[in-house]
């Protein structure tokens, strides 16, 4: 019985990559979860925009790694990031003037909105592979480590370590601030304000005032700025392949149901929720629970529920339940 | 009905510019793209039947699709009888006893009342279910993978005629939209995209991962075939008699005739579910249908049970979209699960779809047609069209490379800058909706 | 209940206030479909309350969205202080002094008092904390839950809400769609005595109410409409009192 390094190996192989894919998810979900409460469809296109922004945070990187620029232990894509989100702003801003907008005044079903989501999505794919490439780009630099594990026992002497990656340690720091940014702006400012008073009720937005073309543009920068962020974050931890990011949209879209969508705090909480059950459900458990298990008992298999190629069947059921139990979400959402 | 001219006409061109390509390129690239061309059309008619008719948002194409071929190997392929006596019982005991604990999970939770215990029973017999049935699944499955890895290592199939799999694909979709139908739909329509999205990308990850069941990303190849090949074909006498007069070589002609017999198998099916699906749609069925799309509420108000007949038209389109998946597999005489990819085989059905025209299911097979003889044509142009611009740059420039490289994907911004135009200038489509 | 012989009464249509503040004058429209509206004219005049009245179907919130811009008008005209408005959209109105309380979906449900009350101040530059403070003192409930969302509280604290939402834009005329639809008797005599208070504070009211008999009871003019027409205009006393009037809308 050793529950000390059992909580250790817990935190090292669950928690931290959990926090920190939990906190890329979130940050995406939330983006997802914004548009869906203002401007009321579900943006397929949002995974291969978050693509579009850290692809050219990594062209951005790679020419200022050609310069000699870093940023010391950081991630030299930090730098670049400013860069990313406002390219990828001007893009959804175009993507709006060019297409969005048009249905918008239309007043047309909330699906085909979606449909049209579908082309940008296209549009957006097709740009990022031509510009990039499919495969996959790496462009973590700076210090690997904060901690090292075998540094970590070495120095404490446990047979567990901890280590954190600065990858994770960015992400979660950077996710909270933008967050608490977040927040802040929505609950606090008169622009915020009016973005949840258009997406409570857009009637009576419009018979206060609050000028409905305003809240849409903000609502765009906020979504580019988050995909932006979510995307080089993400990437940063385990590397860029466009496919893997249009495979996001799934567990972002599974993390903004289940927390309720178009509800920022639930979108938070969805997406620790849907990355923490990921890591639990295709986690081996042995290790930790070799650790419990008293002498003689350790467990000979992998006790692993599910293999992690199944990842994605994991945020779907957990969407699927709550689909089926609570449509709101979690906590309430738009009306379905 | 009067004759629709300007759809003969469409029609005319779309095959003019199949013989054009038969004379100028190949005949073997005509008939090519033809076979998957129709394919594509019956895909499309599928979507069709869910979005034009009753306006459900689809984008699991691909999961149904890959369902239908899945059918071609468990229906096609010979059994491999030493895989079954190493493991054929645990699997099926494990899967019987996967069925029975959702089955009982179910049970509990509609005869229970509601509370703690309710939850806990839940919990208990899922956990434990689970724990049973990977006590006897896993080393079974193991053992079957283990049989002679390099060619086998799976089930097999029920080594029944091939053309058998293709109904039995549409059914293999059929289930699976019934359960994500009963899940997503009555909800808004953007559950439904969301839920369709994740189970075909689950569908797919589970063919690339179940190796008992078809080799996973290992394939399956050397399907049974319906037609003739190219080499069985040699020893006919017309194809002989055509070879000489028309002065292609043999063994040319031979493969030919070998995927003409394939579009004649294709045309047939397409004819027949045009058939049905147009019968379907003049149908009071199908007037009812379409009422439902335009005014939901209206028809709820009505007493229309409008979830249920949502589910029966979802379940129908997808039951077509997996015989369109089973007929591709045995077209291309292998399963390959890591050629699945949603761009290719969900979100181009939607770009036919729409350029075709929204409800119409002449649109969809000519947006078919149409859609997929670009999606050929536009790679060796969009090549060529590089070639020339970036010609500046000189030949072992490492731009021109890199565009050269990446030039393939020009056809996908193509698609999506096709579909966006045609959706805000002309969303009727090539052959709108009557 | 025989409304027909209503089309005849063109002589219904009532003479303009000369100091009325809102004037809808003969208006008619309806929804690109038949008119709705034939010829109808409702006005207020200052810190007055103006009740519109009638069965069900006759149009009554047909009318106030005509006044507030929401309906598009074949004929007749909108005049706001003697301007003339018909053209203006409801946003412009609200710009205007004019403030519209819709019978539902009234607040904003995810948002606290407060909150909702700054929406209802969105268009204002200056300080709003004097006008919320008069708020609060019309309605101290509304004080007390100042931190709480809106769509926590009762039936009749929302309508508060939803009336203090529309009062923070300081406008010279408040329009309210049936603000008793659906709270309790108790309830409904409040609203009525805080409207009345609006009233003195200079504001003018206009009003739709299902609840004919206590609504005339507070107005200074009334107007019984059938049929998108004006029927009977009047004084509140004196339509209560009038015995056609009574008969015919009042249950006797």
């Amino acid at each position: 019985m050793d529950p000390l390094n059992a909580l250790l190996a817990l935190t090292n192989f669950v928690l931290i990559p959990g926090i920190a894919y939990g906190s890329q998810l979130a940050l995406g979900a939330l983006g997802v979860t914004l548009i869906y409460g203002i401007l009321r469809f579900a943006n397929i296109a949002h995974g291969d925009v978050m693509a579009f922004g850290t692809m050219w945070v990594i062209l951005g990187t790679w020419l200022l790694q050609s310069w000699g620029v870093s940023l010391g232990f950081l991630p030299t894509a930090l730098l670049v990031l400013p860069f990313g989100i406002v390219i990828t702003i001007l893009y959804l801003l175009a993507a709006d003037r060019l297409v969005f907008r048009f249905y918008r005044k239309q007043r047309v079903r909330p699906v085909t909105l979606v449909m049209a989501s579908l082309g940008v999505m296209f549009v957006t794919n097709g740009l990022v592979r031509l510009i990039i490439g499919p495969g996959s780009q790496y462009f973590e630099d700076g210090e690997r480590f904060i901690i090292n594990v075998r540094e970590f026992v070495a120095v404490t002497g446990f047979e567990e370590g901890v280590g954190l990656r600065t990858a994770q340690a960015t992400t979660i720091i950077v996710a909270l601030i933008v967050m608490a940014v977040l927040f802040w702006f929505l609950n606090r400012t008169r622009t915020g304000k009016s973005m949840r008073a258009y997406s409570d009720n857009e009637d009576l937005a419009l018979l206060s005032g609050i000028n409905p073309d305003r809240v849409v543009m903000v609502t765009w920068i906020l979504a580019g700025g988050l995909a932006a962020i979510a995307g080089v974050l993400y990437g940063l931890d385990k590397g860029f392949r466009p496919f893997t990011y249009f495979q996001m949209l799934l567990p972002i879209f599974a993390a903004a149901i289940v927390g309720g969508l178009g509800n920022p705090m639930g979108a938070i909480a969805g997406g620790y929720i849907i990355a923490l059950s990921e890591m639990t459900i295709t986690y081996a458990w042995r290790r930790v629970v070799a650790h419990l298990a008293p002498e003689g008992w350790e467990p000979t298999n992998l006790l692993q529920v599910l293999s992690s190629d199944y990842n994605l069947a994991v945020s779907f059921a957990i969407m699927v339940l709550v689909l089926i139990f609570r449509p709101t979400g979690i906590f309430k959402g738009k009306t379905i | 009905m009067s004759v629709n001219w300007r759809n003969i006409f469409l029609f005319a061109v779309m095959g003019l510019a199949l013989v054009m390509t038969g004379m100028y390129q190949s005949w073997t690239l005509a008939l090519t793209i033809l076979n998957m061309g129709l394919i594509s059309s019956i895909m499309a008619l599928g979507v069709n039947m869910q979005w034009g008719y009753a306006g459900l948002f689809n984008v699991g194409v691909m999961g149904y699709t890959a369902l239908g071929g899945l059918a071609v190997v468990l229906i096609g392929m010979p059994p491999v009888g030493e895989a079954w006596s190493a493991g054929g019982l645990g699997v099926i005991l494990g899967i019987l006893i996967g069925i029975g604990t959702i089955l009982a999970a179910i049970a509990l939770w509609t005869r229970m009342a509601p509370g703690k215990l309710r939850v806990l029973a839940l919990i208990a017999v899922l956990t434990g279910g689970f724990a049973l049935n990977r006590y006897f699944f896993l080393p079974a499955a193991a053992a079957i993978e283990s049989v002679n890895p390099a060619s086998e290592g799976y089930l097999g199939g029920l080594g029944l005629p091939v053309l058998l799999s293709w109904p039995v694909g549409a059914v293999f979709a059929a289930a699976a939209a019934w359960l994500i139908g009963r899940i997503a739909l009555g909800l808004r329509s953007d559950y439904l995209a969301i839920a369709t999205l994740g189970i075909s990308e689950i569908i797919i990850n589970f063919l690339k991962n179940e190796d008992w069941l078809s080799r996973g990303v290992k394939n399956v190849v050397g399907l049974p075939r319906p037609v003739a090949t190219p080499v069985e074909m040699r020893q006919y006498e017309f194809v002989f008699q055509m070879s000489q007069m028309t002065g292609i070589p043999i063994n040319r002609m031979a493969t030919i005739a070998s995927m003409a017999g394939f579009a004649l198998l294709f045309v047939l099916v397409l004819a027949i579910l045009m058939w049905l699906a147009e019968k379907a749609l003049n149908s009071p069925w199908g007037r009812m249908m379409r009422a439902i799309r335009d005014n939901e509420t209206a028809a709820r108000a009505m007493g229309k049970d409008v979830t249920k007949r949502h589910l029966n038209i979802f379940v129908l389109g997808s039951a077509v979209c997996g015989l369109a998946g089973a007929m591709m597999v045995t077209l291309d005489g292998q399963l390959n699960p890591g050629t699945y990819e949603p761009l290719r085989y969900t979100f181009l059905i939607w770009v036919m779809v729409i350029v075709g025209g929204q409800g119409n299911n002449w649109g969809a097979v000519l947006g078919g047609m149409l859609i997929w003889f670009l999606w050929v044509q536009v790679e060796p142009a969009g090549r060529w069209l590089a070639e020339v611009l970036t010609s500046g740059f000189g030949v072992d420039s490492a731009v021109r490379d890199h565009i050269m490289n990446n030039v393939a994907h020009m056809r996908l911004l193509t698609m999506g800058v096709a579909m966006l135009l045609v959706m805000r200038f002309s969303p009727r489509g090539l052959i709108p909706e009557r | 209940m025989s409304m027909s012989d209503a089309s005849d009464a063109e002589g219904a249509i009532p003479p303009v206030p000369d100091n009325a503040v809102l004037v809808g004058e003969r208006m008619t429209g309806g929804y690109g479909g038949a008119d709705i509206l034939h010829s109808c004219t409702i006005a207020v005049e200052k810190g007055k309350i103006a009740v519109v009245v009638g069965p069900n179907g006759a149009g009554k919130s047909t009318a106030m969205k005509a006044v507030f811009g929401m309906l598009p008008l074949r004929e007749g005209s909108v005049r706001l202080d003697g301007r003339d408005i018909t053209r203006l959209t409801p946003q412009a109105r609200v710009a205007e002094g004019m403030a519209f309380v819709p019978q539902n979906n009234n607040i904003f449900p995810s948002m606290t008092v407060r909150e909702n009350l700054e929406m209802g101040a969105f268009l204002r530059r200056d300080g709003i904390r004097e006008t919320m403070e008069q708020v609060f003192e019309l309605f101290p409930i509304l004080r007390e839950k100042r931190e709480q969302p809106t769509g926590e509280l009762s039936g009749g604290q929302r309508q508060q809400v939803a009336v203090g939402r529309a009062l923070m834009t300081r406008p010279s005329v408040l329009m309210l769609d049936e603000p008793t639809a659906g709270v309790s008797p108790i309830v409904m005599d409040e609203l009525f005595d805080r409207i009345i208070e609006v009233a003195r504070t200079g504001i003018s009211i206009l009003m739709v109410e299902q609840n004919a008999r206590q609504a005339l009871g507070i107005a200074d003019t009334g107007y019984v409409m059938v049929q998108g027409r004006n029927r009977f205009t009047d004084t509140g006393q004196a339509l209560l009192a009038d015995p056609e009037v009574r008969k015919s809308f009042l249950g006797g």
